[in-house]
């Protein structure tokens, strides 16, 4: 069984960085992606279908065409690659916070559909009770729709967590498969597969990825529920 | 506090045009469901922006579309109770209390969360969460949460009109306290005669969106025409009384008014203590000479000073006695064979049986009574 424990430090490398990927792609996708639920869930503007197609457009296409869109926008000769590269320092292409944009994008629709689907449900009399209360709209979204949304943020931030830590098309045409850098567990695992007497650590991967996407659901799970329970809907 | 009005607002087919001034301590708008009641605090509130007109509470302007003016709910200072109380699920008693407070400047906080507590008798629920509460507990929650904004009027929309009898005597006296121990104005929407009898010192009706009668709620009590059909029933005089003794023997309450004095079934209201009754125009009979051998306890001297015609076969009379008038709603059978006109010497007589708690305010908590 030893065997089954025993990471090589390539190995080690690539379950830390997936972490590090779905951990900071999913952080980084809340913010935009209570915005854009917000816009969709409530705003009335031209262009509303548009936006919808475009947040889910990553759901339908192929990830390779997802991966390779993001090379084109966001690589080092990319309009908006250069632009943050020069600007902000911030280069996307072939590093880690590459992977990371590419597992935010594959993720975001899932995301804002759950953030969306829970802000629809929000009675908006609470809301207009608050502000007869004398909260501003942004202490009203503060206050009380965002608690009132929490068991829906948790659902969207875990599916966004789960696709990036199972992303691997649109990955890998972005920012390719080198490890230490790029290589995360599905990499890592496809890379195994690629190469003779590479079915021990594709093994080993595979249950560690197994182990973390339980750990991840179950503790969803039972944060839903305390949230659930300490809201307890009338 | 005058509360000015003057607004023009369509929805669909359906128009609100109201235009009235209050001062009074509680003004109720009372209607039937559909007559445009609720557009109007909704409006007041600033929860609805008017297509035309212009609302000022003393001489505050909060919304004039004339001059392009609109104060944003949140800066209001208007206290609002809904008819479905709006608790927030996501915080305790407590912090539903608490919540306006945080918005108020400290200059102008002049509530006090121990009074308030202590005036709604909600100290014991502070910890408990919405969902564990009564309907009657949320609604004292509620008015609780309203009043700890410190606003500068109090807007309640139907706050009664969800809960079952017994939880609407339970609350009418927290409200009347409030109207009698706060000096915040109040605007109460109601389709109940009972509730506006008891509460309001000034009524506005509405009806199909329409201003139809505004008055003080004495006079506009008497005008059964007024009242919608379903709750014309209830109509008749209301008379400001106080207990003078109670009669233990008996199980009964006599209360003293300017018509004399006027015997109910027991209240817990302690002697001295202001009562406002209802006397239904139904329960009235009219005698043209002193009754002797009559069961009914209660005769009261006095002179025709209105005949009006009623619905169907009735119709209204107003005694006047003494200064105080007692509507009779007779039929015009009676009328003919008695020759009732203005003027003339009669008595009214009413069951001491026919008052109830809808009528006496009575089915008051514990504390009322000694």
């Amino acid at each position: 069984m030893s065997w089954l424990l025993d990471l090589t430090p390539d190995e080690w490398n690539a379950v830390r960085l997936s972490i590090k990927v779905a951990t900071v792609a999913m952080l980084a996708s809340l913010p935009p992606g209570i915005l854009i639920a917000l816009l969709l869930a409530r705003g009335r503007f031209w262009g509303k279908t548009l936006l919808n197609g475009l947040v889910h457009l990553p759901l339908i296409l192929p990830p390779v065409v997802t991966g390779y869109l993001l090379l084109l926008t966001f690589g080092k000769r990319g309009p908006a690659g250069a632009f943050l590269a020069e600007h902000f320092g911030i280069v996307f292409s072939f590093r880690w916070t590459g992977a990371a944009l590419a597992c935010g994008v594959m993720g975001f629709p899932l995301m804002v559909r759950a953030i969306r689907l829970s802000i629809e449900a929000v009675d908006r009399k609470m809301e207009a009770a608050a502000g007869t209360l004398g909260a501003n709209p942004p202490w009203v979204f503060a206050t009380i729709t965002l608690p009132l949304i929490l068991p829906g943020l948790i659902a969207g931030a875990i599916l966004s967590f789960a696709k990036a830590m199972g992303e691997f098309g649109a990955t890998i045409t972005f920012v390719s498969n080198i490890p230490n850098e790029t290589q995360t567990l599905p990499s890592a695992i496809y890379t195994f597969t690629q190469v003779p007497g590479g079915d021990a650590g594709a093994l080993r991967l595979t249950l560690i990825s197994i182990v973390i996407s339980m750990v991840a659901l179950v503790a969803s799970e039972v944060l839903a529920r305390r949230v659930g329970r300490r809201m307890d809907i009338e | 506090m005058t509360l000015s009005v003057d607004i023009s607002h369509r929805l669909g087919d359906f128009a609100v045009e109201a235009n009235f001034e209050s001062a009074g301590r509680l003004t109720a708008l009372f209607g039937p469901s559909g007559s445009g009641k609720s557009t109007l605090i909704n409006l007041v509130a600033g929860l609805i922006r008017p297509q035309k007109g212009r609302i000022a509470v003393d001489g505050r302007v909060l919304v004039d579309t004339a001059a392009g003016m609109f104060v944003p709910m949140h800066k209001r200072r208007i206290g609002m109770v809904f008819q479905d109380a709006r608790l927030f699920p996501h915080m305790s008693v407590a912090g539903n209390l608490r919540y306006g407070r945080w918005f108020t400047p400290p200059a102008e906080r002049y509530a006090n969360i121990d009074a308030v507590v202590d005036l709604l008798g909600i100290g014991h629920l502070l910890g408990r969460r919405p969902a564990k509460l009564s309907g009657g507990e949320k609604q004292r929650v509620a008015i609780g949460r309203a009043l700890l904004a410190s606003p500068k009027l109090l807007l309640m929309d139907e706050p009664l009109a969800s809960l079952d009898e017994a939880r609407k005597s339970e609350i009418l006296p927290y409200i009347e306290r409030l109207r009698d121990e706060t000096k915040i104005p109040i605007v109460y929407v109601s389709h109940s005669v009972a509730e506006v009898a008891r509460l309001a010192s000034d009524v506005v009706v509405l009806s199909q969106g329409k201003v139809a009668a505004f008055g003080p709620a004495e006079a506009i009590m008497q005008r059964l025409d007024l009242l919608p059909t379903e709750e014309r029933g209830e109509g008749g005089a209301v008379l400001d009384t106080r207990v003078l003794r109670h009669d233990e023997a008996f199980g009964m309450t006599v209360l003293g008014s300017p018509a004399g004095e006027i015997r109910i079934p027991r209240i817990a209201r302690p002697v001295g203590s202001p009562v406002r009754l209802r006397i239904r125009a139904r329960d009235v009979m009219i005698a043209t000479e002193q009754p002797a051998g009559l069961s009914a306890l209660n005769i009261l001297a006095g002179t025709i000073a209105a005949v009006r015609p009623g619905v169907g076969p009735t119709v209204e009379i107003a005694i006047d006695c003494n200064g105080a008038t007692v509507l009779a709603r007779i039929t015009e059978q009676s009328k003919q064979s008695l020759r009732l006109a203005l003027g003339r010497e009669v008595f009214a007589v009413i069951k001491t049986v026919s008052f109830d708690s809808a009528t006496t305010g009575a089915g008051l908590p514990a504390e009322a009574d000694g």
